[in-house]
């Protein structure tokens, strides 16, 4: 084979190296290229959203427009989805949206290293999200918060099994939070990778090298597709996370 | 942690065909990643709540404060304009009305003006017509009068003629009178 076994192997990509060797208090706290990452994406976001608007002009500049755009798009989905008092939530759900958001376009940036890949990073967000949504639920109506489980006009007879199935799905919340979101990332990388060491596979491949179009033709394809993919899914995870913090303000069916 | 072991049972299937552990699933990095997460993300979220979204709330507040009050200030030289045109119109339609009484103010004065003219000459002509009518009178008065004494000389010297003799002037004249008479 013409490549480097690395180069063509498609799991390669989501190997963590540590950059910088950190040890605190026994914990390995080592800057990784993950780390690297989360502190770009840190970085763009507040480019953004900071220098963007540093102007506050009345007319908005284009980083402005788009702050402005990014701002309203996910004030718009916090309160169809929730109502006004979700707006205290706001800022939670649009650094959510944005840090996703970023993570998943600035992993199809070639060579970048996707973050929302990780499956601890996106299981350490839904237990976030669903840790805030106990944690105020149960502050704000207390033991009324858990009428949630217990959806009023059900039969008696019936209100056992519905109530186990209301618990079963909110357990399953944050596995399926999580998992929606790494596992889109990490097929979409897998695919485009394994469609990139097709085209390297193919041109060191003799006559057959006259194929190798194919395959590129369908990784501008997918790059495009992914695109949309890494949008649709992070708002999708903010518009999860909105549906959840409703339960929370609002529990009861 | 829950997580830690439902995701390393289900590495161990995925790292089947590689040599290590499949990155996603492997462990020995999650105390890092989840540091440096909590660490960015952290960072993120009080830049977004204390500085960036206040920001970008206030500016788009201002923004549709500024817009309601252009429109305001637009609806109110709006309504200014109609009235000035309202107003503008009035006046259009009451100068009209007085250079139309203006008009019809002279028309009539000189239809009286020329009415009068016209009554005086025609007057005035009566006037002379009647003078002259008294006159032509008069003439005949005069004339028939000649007549009488050219018809009372005319027939003298007719009988004289015939005659051969004077004939008195008076029978004469009675004679005329006589036959002008029948």
């Amino acid at each position: 084979m013409a490549a480097p076994a690395q180069a063509i192997d498609p799991i390669h990509q989501f190997n963590i190296e540590r950059l910088l060797h950190l040890n605190v208090g026994g914990l390995d706290a080592s800057f990784t290229n993950a780390s690297l990452f989360m502190v770009i994406i840190f970085l763009a976001v507040t480019a953004l959203m900071v220098l963007g608007t540093s102007g506050a002009h009345v007319v908005p500049t284009r980083v402005q427009a788009a702050a402005e755009m990014a701002y309203e798009f996910v004030a718009s989905t916090v309160r169809d989805t929730i109502g006004k008092e979700g707006m205290r939530f706001f800022p939670f759900v649009f650094s959510l949206f944005m840090f996703v958001l970023f993570a998943n376009l600035i992993g199809l940036i070639p060579g970048a290293y996707t973050v929302t890949s990780q499956i601890v990073v996106t299981f350490a967000f839904a237990a976030l999200v669903i840790g805030t949504v106990i944690v105020y639920g149960l502050m704000k109506h207390g033991a009324h918060f858990l009428h949630l489980f217990v959806p009023s006009g059900v039969s008696p007879i019936l209100l056992p099994f519905i109530v186990l199935i209301e618990i079963i799905s909110f357990v399953s919340r944050p596995i399926s939070l999580s998992v929606r979101l790494f596992a889109n990332m990490l097929a979409g990388h897998i695919t485009l990778k394994v469609f990139g060491g097709f085209v390297a596979m193919l041109l060191g491949a003799g006559a057959y090298a006259i194929l190798s179009p194919l395959p590129l033709i369908a990784i501008t394809l997918l790059t495009a597709f992914e695109l949309l993919v890494a949008f649709l899914q992070a708002y999708v995870f903010a518009i999860l996370t909105c549906v959840y913090l409703n339960d929370a303000i609002h529990p009861g069916h | 942690m829950a997580s830690n072991t439902t995701a390393t049972t289900q590495a161990h299937g995925g790292a089947a065909d590689h040599g290590g552990a499949f990155p996603p699933f492997d462990s020995t990095h999650f105390a890092s990643q989840l540091l440096w997460l909590a660490i960015t993300f952290g960072l993120l979220y009080l830049l977004m709540s204390r500085v960036a979204l206040p920001r970008v709330g206030r500016i788009l507040e201002n923004r549709a404060a500024r817009i309601a009050g252009d429109l305001e200030a637009a609806k109110a030289a709006q309504a200014q304009a109609q009235a000035a045109q309202v107003a503008h119109e009035k006046t259009l339609a009451e100068a009209r009305a007085k250079a139309q009484e203006l008009g019809q103010e002279a028309h009539r004065s000189l239809a009286a003006a020329t009415e009068a003219k016209r009554k005086a000459l025609e007057s005035d002509l009566n006037a002379k017509l009647a003078a002259a009518d008294a006159k032509i009178s008069e003439t005949k008065a005069k004339a028939m009068a000649n007549v009488d004494s050219i018809a009372t000389d005319a027939a003298g010297a007719i009988v004289e003629q015939l005659t051969g003799r004077k004939v008195d002037a008076g029978a004469i004249a009675s004679a005329v009178a006589g036959a002008l008479k029948a």
